[in-house]
């Protein structure tokens, strides 16, 4: 009797857990899936891929917005990545005065809240011309992505047994070298994932671009914004959707790249 | 040892002078121009006006944002604890799958689906009203302070339980297990023995997670349009309605001083921890 009550509570616990998670992404997916849907109606009238259509039309608003999300998140990759390696190879092997200081600084855009932060940066992107281009919008999202990349890969070299890096020293490799066919390919795994953390980072940022880019660059979460506001739940389904698979196909692989704790350890 | 050190700090130069120009610097600007008018002078008139007009807004995002705080934390903490002390494997597992789906969602796809899930004749009311606990035609939506905590809880919560799980994992189990022995109930250990050896974690998690919430502009205009609303809100409107950066960046120092607020607790709990040991 009392197992059974038992079985009860759990099963009862976790179908409300899993009703609450997963609720408001059906009601997204039946969103975007949805061709006529209106109260008081509990389910759409008519479903199909129209949308999708209106979205992924090449000449479409959403498409423009797409490009420019990938352009501004490949740049902002690859910037951090050629900041953070060498600073976060420094930061694990090199004898760096104020090393604590240094760690801290990096930690500081996590440590404030970014919107008033956002609002100066437009304001002097405004005075030199950078407000509303792309660079402008990809210099707010490498500063907030180096966060993540330049603890991450710190992290990721740190982890390297420092005999290896000295075995190569020793058989004759310069020390370019060494890091290049050592030290690097044993982190990659680290930076990978950190790169791809950061990609997602600059796909899904809103604020900052709201501030920076307007009103010249729309990326997809700003597309997705003004659609949701202008009354248009499909289109705005849709967008979500497209930013929402990634990021979760990114949390169900993570621990492959990223041992939890690891993951645990950054940012804090 | 010099000649070593110089390299070392060349290669971190770039990515901090990025961090010093495009973060702190206009941090350090946020103060300037919330305490001088637009000649330069000193003021304190920006945070007059500020009081004046958004006081209830100031109040309502730092209720918003504690209360969205505390339900994280309790909820990261029972996640955590089940995942410690379950008894049933099979369920274990599936709340260890089932918690994170929302960990790398972001805030603004959050907001999208709850403006849907929690509306009037939404996926949720639409649910309850099929098992028969209310009627949909009576009820109303959910779409005010309550959308915008149950946005942030559903969000902040996996990351926080992350944390905390990875932390209840590496204590030494002979406590829990003696404790368990000893005839005390799950709940107990959990309380007095698994929380207290955890409490710094739990702390870091609910601060980044306080400071991330008061950063969020997305969830509060689309989940909840009407008044009061939280500062950040207020900030975009001083700005884009009037180029108003005094007030804009006075209500952007007084969330500044919550998260100073926010960064005291943490910083009172360590200290009062490393006097304790």
């Amino acid at each position: 009797m009392r197992r059974g009550l038992l079985w009860l509570v759990r099963g009862a616990t976790l179908g409300a857990l899993a009703f609450a998670i997963f609720g408001p992404i059906a009601n997204l997916a039946l969103w975007a899936v949805a061709v006529r849907w209106y109260y008081p109606y509990k389910l759409p009238l008519s479903y199909g891929l129209k949308y999708w259509y209106e979205v992924f039309r090449p000449s479409s608003d959403a498409a423009a917005s797409l490009g420019t999300s990938l352009v501004i998140a490949l740049l902002t990759v690859a910037a951090c990545l050629a900041l953070a390696v060498p600073a976060g190879y420094a930061l694990a092997r090199g004898r760096l005065p104020w090393r604590g200081a240094v760690m801290l600084a990096f930690l500081v855009p996590q440590a404030f809240p970014s919107v008033t932060v956002y609002i100066n940066i437009a304001r002097i992107f405004y005075t030199i011309g950078l407000n509303g281009t792309i660079v402008g919008v990809a210099l707010v999202h490498i500063v907030h992505g180096l966060v993540f990349a330049v603890w991450i890969s710190t992290a990721a070299f740190a982890a390297i047994d420092r005999d290896l890096e000295l075995a190569a020293r020793n058989v004759g490799a310069s020390a370019l070298r060494g890091f290049l066919t050592v030290t690097l390919p044993l982190a990659a795994p680290g930076i990978l994932a950190s790169a791809v953390f950061v990609f997602l980072e600059s796909l899904d940022e809103f604020t900052g671009t709201y501030f920076v880019g307007v009103p010249d660059v729309t990326t997809l979460p700003l597309l997705m914004f003004n659609a949701s506001i202008g009354g248009n739940y499909q289109i705005a389904a849709v967008t979500a959707l497209v930013l929402l698979v990634p990021s979760v196909g990114f949390m169900l692989v993570i621990e492959r790249f990223l041992k939890a704790d690891v993951l645990a350890s950054v940012g804090t | 040892m010099t000649e070593r050190r110089l390299p070392a700090f060349l290669l971190v130069l770039p990515a901090l002078a990025l961090i010093l120009g495009l973060f702190v610097y206009p941090l350090g600007y946020t103060l300037v121009s919330a305490f001088t008018d637009k000649d330069g002078h000193g003021t304190f008139a920006n945070f007059s006006k500020a009081f004046e007009l958004y006081t209830d807004d100031i109040l309502f995002t730092l209720i918003i944002v504690s209360a969205s705080s505390l339900a994280v934390g309790a909820l990261a903490a029972g996640i955590g604890g089940y995942l410690v002390l379950g008894e049933n494997p099979r369920a274990m597992a599936l709340l260890r799958w089932l918690y994170r789906w929302p960990l790398f969602i972001p805030f603004i796809v959050a907001a999208q689906c709850m403006r849907s899930f929690l509306a009037k004749n939404g996926l949720m009311n639409n649910t309850f009203d099929a098992l028969g606990l209310i009627d949909v035609n009576n009820a109303a939506g959910m779409l005010d302070w309550r959308g915008i905590i149950i946005t942030f809880v559903w969000k902040q919560t996996p990351f926080v339980a992350l944390l905390l799980a990875g932390a209840m994992a590496s204590l030494d189990r002979a406590t829990i297990e003696a404790a368990r022995n000893l005839g005390a109930g799950r709940l107990r250990i959990l309380i007095e023995i698994v929380l207290p050896q955890v409490g710094g974690t739990l702390v870091v998690g609910l601060v980044l997670s306080f400071v991330t919430m008061l950063s969020v502009l997305s969830v509060p205009i689309m989940v909840s349009g009407g008044a009061p609303t939280m500062i950040t809100v207020d900030m975009a409107f001083r700005i884009n309605s009037y180029g108003d950066y005094g007030v804009a960046n006075a209500l952007g120092f007084v969330s500044y001083l919550m998260t100073g607020f926010a960064a005291w607790v943490y910083l009172r709990r360590s200290i009062a921890r490393a006097e304790a040991t």
